[in-house]
């Protein structure tokens, strides 16, 4: 086995044993509801009923009860699937780059972040559905035959390549995590005592038996995922990027967008991870796995990302001005001056300025300003999408058409209602999965864990 | 065991300094009826200042990378990288020093921006020379030469400006160079815990002025260039390029060397992780190239596309095409399996092709803007690159016999040489 270097902190703290990361992971699913998680779910259930609600109401009125108008087709709709897909890419890069890297603080956090990423791809695929206004025609959007009564797709056009980006990123999304769930599912199998849970458990692990056959071609699997994983968690959001920049609207094109974008996705993911994590980690008493070095580096992974968005936005305000166009300068002028400045503000304060106070290490170590601080840049991409999209085509080429985007209810009610539903799918997820890798958090028990790391360097070889 | 300077590595890398220089003389001494020939003889200089010396700065990148994000598997290797940059960057920073002196000199019209004239709508003729004037003022004429677009980039290419920042760049990039190296020879003699934290916090630092200064030095010494035209992308582009090019050398040094008995500890899972570097940042390279590319070709946008058209529609086509593929297919293709990534009949070849397809790419990014269709390939450019090679190997190799070839008491070493996976 591999020896860890003595300054490298212990991953997993306490005098834990394999038997007690079973009982910890496997523990809250075998006993009843606690109060906390029954209140949560049911406040969640309500704002996503809320929020079905509203899109009902849209699905049957059409898409006019939105703030759209004529100068901007695309606000909130568009503004949200964006976020969604950005906050999806946190699991992708946890569970696949990091698996490349070798990165072994990532056992303790890829579950959870594999599965914020499907819900959050779902929350997003929602939003270009209902835009659409027929919804029962949807399958449209694929490159269906003609005799199918519907018109050939362009192929030409990046929503179309965006269909297939997310289709691809969510499949394989899905089954990563999925594989990764069989031998953890095996596990509560062998444990559940009630007939039925153990049956569904059963079904579930595909039969998994452990034997050494099972965990060579899991492992194997794992990597051939990560592999295809990781020019996923690149093209998805370069691609989503391309659906604004290949156009000719000033704000929209420019070529930095795609590797930008990506950064941007990484930043926010990683953001709403740690919002989850850090009440997770505390409502299931997982302190001992998920603890303040785990916090620290995803808060580096934060100010990496932030920092390169920031260069990011940077660049694109100098070269709009060394251009010397002048629709591109204006469209920059118009965002740090114009009537929605102060949401090119925010984005600024929330993106750039914010994620820079982690330089200090006591702040980056503090879980509370961590959390509060997640919550920031969750807000601050947020208004990154509604600053690009909107600010852009509000006052484009023409001056006659300018004009200016208020939300309604609606637009708030189904973006807050996506929380909801988000926010309710997580939650039982934490209730009836493992919320930790449990099978893989095993094998550097005995590299990183506390006890073992102080045998090692008591014994001294 | 240290690695000693001497033998065929000394003679070969000395042999292609002098045959270098003996080609780039006689290409010189050849070309009399190329009336262009001191605009491409600096064009190619350039060329050459940069491909090297953004492999050193890449090495740079890497090795504070290494530091900043606590990797333990390349510890074993890193004064491969501290060679590269304490031995080269120096020589290279002052080859471009110069490229850009004789520039403002006007010795050369590389940088198009460089001539004053450019500057001022009216002008008064006086003593022989043009000054600039208000409209309003007697005998105030139309400058011909005025160009409305560079005169609005005036206060990004102030001279005061623009020269107080390439001795910034140079400064920092020579001073964490030459910290780097002190502290990693310091590290040889006494351990210290509190020394290696120093290098992780000062990595941090160093890359956040590399995150800066490799997008605006892309900006002044190669954008700049085609002074017309703009991309957003175009640091990040030619930062994966230097990333690039310094895992090739690095790694093919490393790969020749272990064949002379140096590097003995070195297990095939060090070469496969340098290998999978080389490949993942070829892919990047790829990425960033595509992305600029395609989002200038879709939108068809006049102030930018002629960046392209001037590459696709003329003599540079075949080599501009043959240049992506050679650096984003064959690396996909060769070293895509795990095999392949551990055995040095697939790395080495690969590494050298693309290494001088990423030279073709630097060519590429210099010559169209410079020479126009007045281009000549020929022994000068040949020349000159090979001359730049062996000086590039003689320097770095010449650093990497001056300290021990595999740190003491760094404190992922044996890390690094339990390295299995």
């Amino acid at each position: 086995m591999q020896r860890e270097a003595a300054i490298r902190e212990p991953l997993i703290f306490g005098d834990k044993s394999y038997q007690d990361i079973t009982n910890d992971v496997v523990g809250p699913i075998e006993g009843s509801a606690p109060r906390t998680w029954k209140i949560l779910v049911t406040l969640t259930g309500l704002v996503a009923l809320y929020g079905v609600g509203c899109i009902m109401y849209l699905i049957g009125t059409g898409i006019g009860v939105w703030g759209l108008n004529k100068t901007v087709g695309w606000a909130w709709d568009i503004t949200n699937f964006v976020w969604w897909v950005g906050i999806g890419h946190a699991g992708t890069l946890i569970s696949a780059v990091l698996l490349l890297f070798r990165q072994k603080w990532r056992m303790a956090i890829n579950r959870s972040a594999e599965a914020m990423t499907i819900f959050a791809v779902i929350m997003a695929a929602i939003f270009p559905g209902i835009h659409m206004g027929r919804l029962w025609v949807g399958y449209w959007v694929f490159p269906l035959p003609n005799q199918f009564g519907s018109l050939w797709v362009n192929f030409n056009s990046p929503l179309l390549w965006d269909v297939f980006a997310i289709s691809t990123y969510f499949s394989v999304s899905l089954v990563f995590w999925y594989i990764g769930l069989i031998p953890d599912f095996a596990t509560i199998r062998d444990r559940m005592v009630k007939p039925l849970p153990k049956k569904i458990y059963g079904i579930l692990s595909f039969g998994w038996s452990g034997r050494a056959k099972n965990w060579t071609r899991f492992e194997e699997v794992s990597l051939v995922l990560a592999g295809i994983a990781t020019p996923l968690v690149f093209s998805v959001h370069s691609i989503v990027s391309m659906d604004f920049a290949t156009s000719v609207i000033p704000g929209w094109h420019t070529t930095i967008f795609p590797p930008y974008f990506v950064s941007g996705a990484v930043f926010s993911g990683f953001a709403m991870v740690q919002t989850l994590l850090l009440i997770m980690r505390k409502a299931m008493k997982l302190e001992a796995y998920i603890h303040t070095k785990h916090i620290e580096y995803m808060n580096i992974v934060i100010i990496v990302t932030g920092s390169i968005v920031g260069v990011a936005y940077l660049t694109e305000l100098f070269i709009s001005w060394y251009s010397g166009v002048e629709y591109e300068s204006y469209a920059f002028i118009n965002r740090f001056s114009g009537p929605y400045a102060w949401s090119y503000w925010i984005m600024m304060t929330c993106n750039v300025i914010s994620p820079q106070l982690y330089w200090f290490k006591k702040l980056r170590t503090s879980l509370a300003f961590t959390f509060v601080l997640s919550i920031v840049v969750n807000i601050g991409m947020w208004f990154e999408r509604y600053v690009i999209i909107v600010t852009s085509i509000h006052r484009d080429y023409d001056p006659s058409s300018w004009g200016e985007f208020h939300a309604t209810p609606i637009d708030i009610g189904i973006f807050v209602g996506t929380i909801g539903i988000f926010g309710t799918l997580f939650l039982l997820f934490a209730r009836f999965f493992p919320v930790l890798a449990l099978n893989e958090l095993k094998t550097i028990l005995k590299s990183s864990g506390e006890n073992y790391k102080k045998l090692h360097n008591t014994d001294n070889h | 065991m240290d690695f000693k300077f001497e033998g065929k590595a000394k003679t070969v890398s000395i042999a292609l300094m002098v045959i270098g220089i003996v080609g780039l003389l006689v290409g010189l001494f050849t070309s009399g009826g190329d009336t262009h020939l001191n605009q491409r003889f600096w064009a190619n200089l350039l060329v050459n200042g940069f491909f090297f010396t953004a492999i050193a700065l890449g090495a740079l990148f890497f090795y504070a990378l290494q530091y900043a994000a606590e990797v333990g598997w390349s510890a074993y290797v890193k004064r491969m990288f501290e060679a590269m940059f304490v031995g080269y960057l120096p020589i290279g920073l002052g080859v471009i020093l110069i490229v850009l002196i004789a520039g403002q000199a006007h010795v050369h019209h590389l940088y198009h921006w460089m001539d004053s004239t450019l500057y001022c709508e009216y002008v008064i003729e006086a003593d022989g020379h043009a000054h600039c004037a208000e409209a309003t003022e007697t005998g105030a004429v139309l400058n011909t030469n005025y160009d409305e677009i560079i005169a609005n980039k005036s206060a990004y290419f102030s001279p005061l400006f623009y020269w107080g920042r390439t001795f910034v760049y140079l400064a920092v990039f020579l001073i964490f160079a030459r910290l780097f190296r002190k502290w990693s020879l310091e590290e040889d003699k006494e351990a210290s815990i509190e020394r290696h934290f120093k290098v992780h916090r000062r990595s941090a630092l160093f890359l956040v002025f590399f995150a800066v200064f490799s997008s605006t030095l892309a900006w002044d010494w190669i954008m700049s260039i085609d002074t017309h035209w703009f991309s957003t992308l175009f640091g990040w582009y030619l930062f994966s390029g230097m990333w690039v090019g310094a895992m090739i050398f690095a790694l093919v040094s490393i790969l020749y060397l272990r064949t002379k008995g140096y590097f003995q500890d070195l297990t095939q899972s060090h070469v496969h992780d340098l290998a999978k570097w080389m490949f993942a940042i070829s892919m990047l390279w790829a990425y960033l190239w595509f992305s600029q590319f395609m989002l200038i070709w879709y939108s068809d946008i006049p102030e930018e596309v002629t960046y392209f058209t001037q590459r696709f529609f003329t003599e540079y086509k075949t080599p501009f095409i043959l240049m992506f593929f050679i650096n984003f297919a064959i690396p996909f293709y060769v070293m895509i399996s795990r095999d392949a990534k551990r055995n040095p009949y697939f790395i080495i070849p690969t590494g050298l092709l693309i290494f001088v397809g990423h030279f073709v790419d630097t060519y590429l990014l210099v010559i169209p803007g410079t020479m126009f269709d007045h281009n000549h390939f020929g022994l000068l450019e040949v020349g000159m690159f090979i001359m730049f090679l062996g000086l590039f190997i003689f320097s770095v190799f010449r650093a990497l016999s001056k300290a021990p070839l595999v740190p003491k008491n760094h404190p992922f070493l044996q890390e690094s040489k339990d390295f299995h996976i």
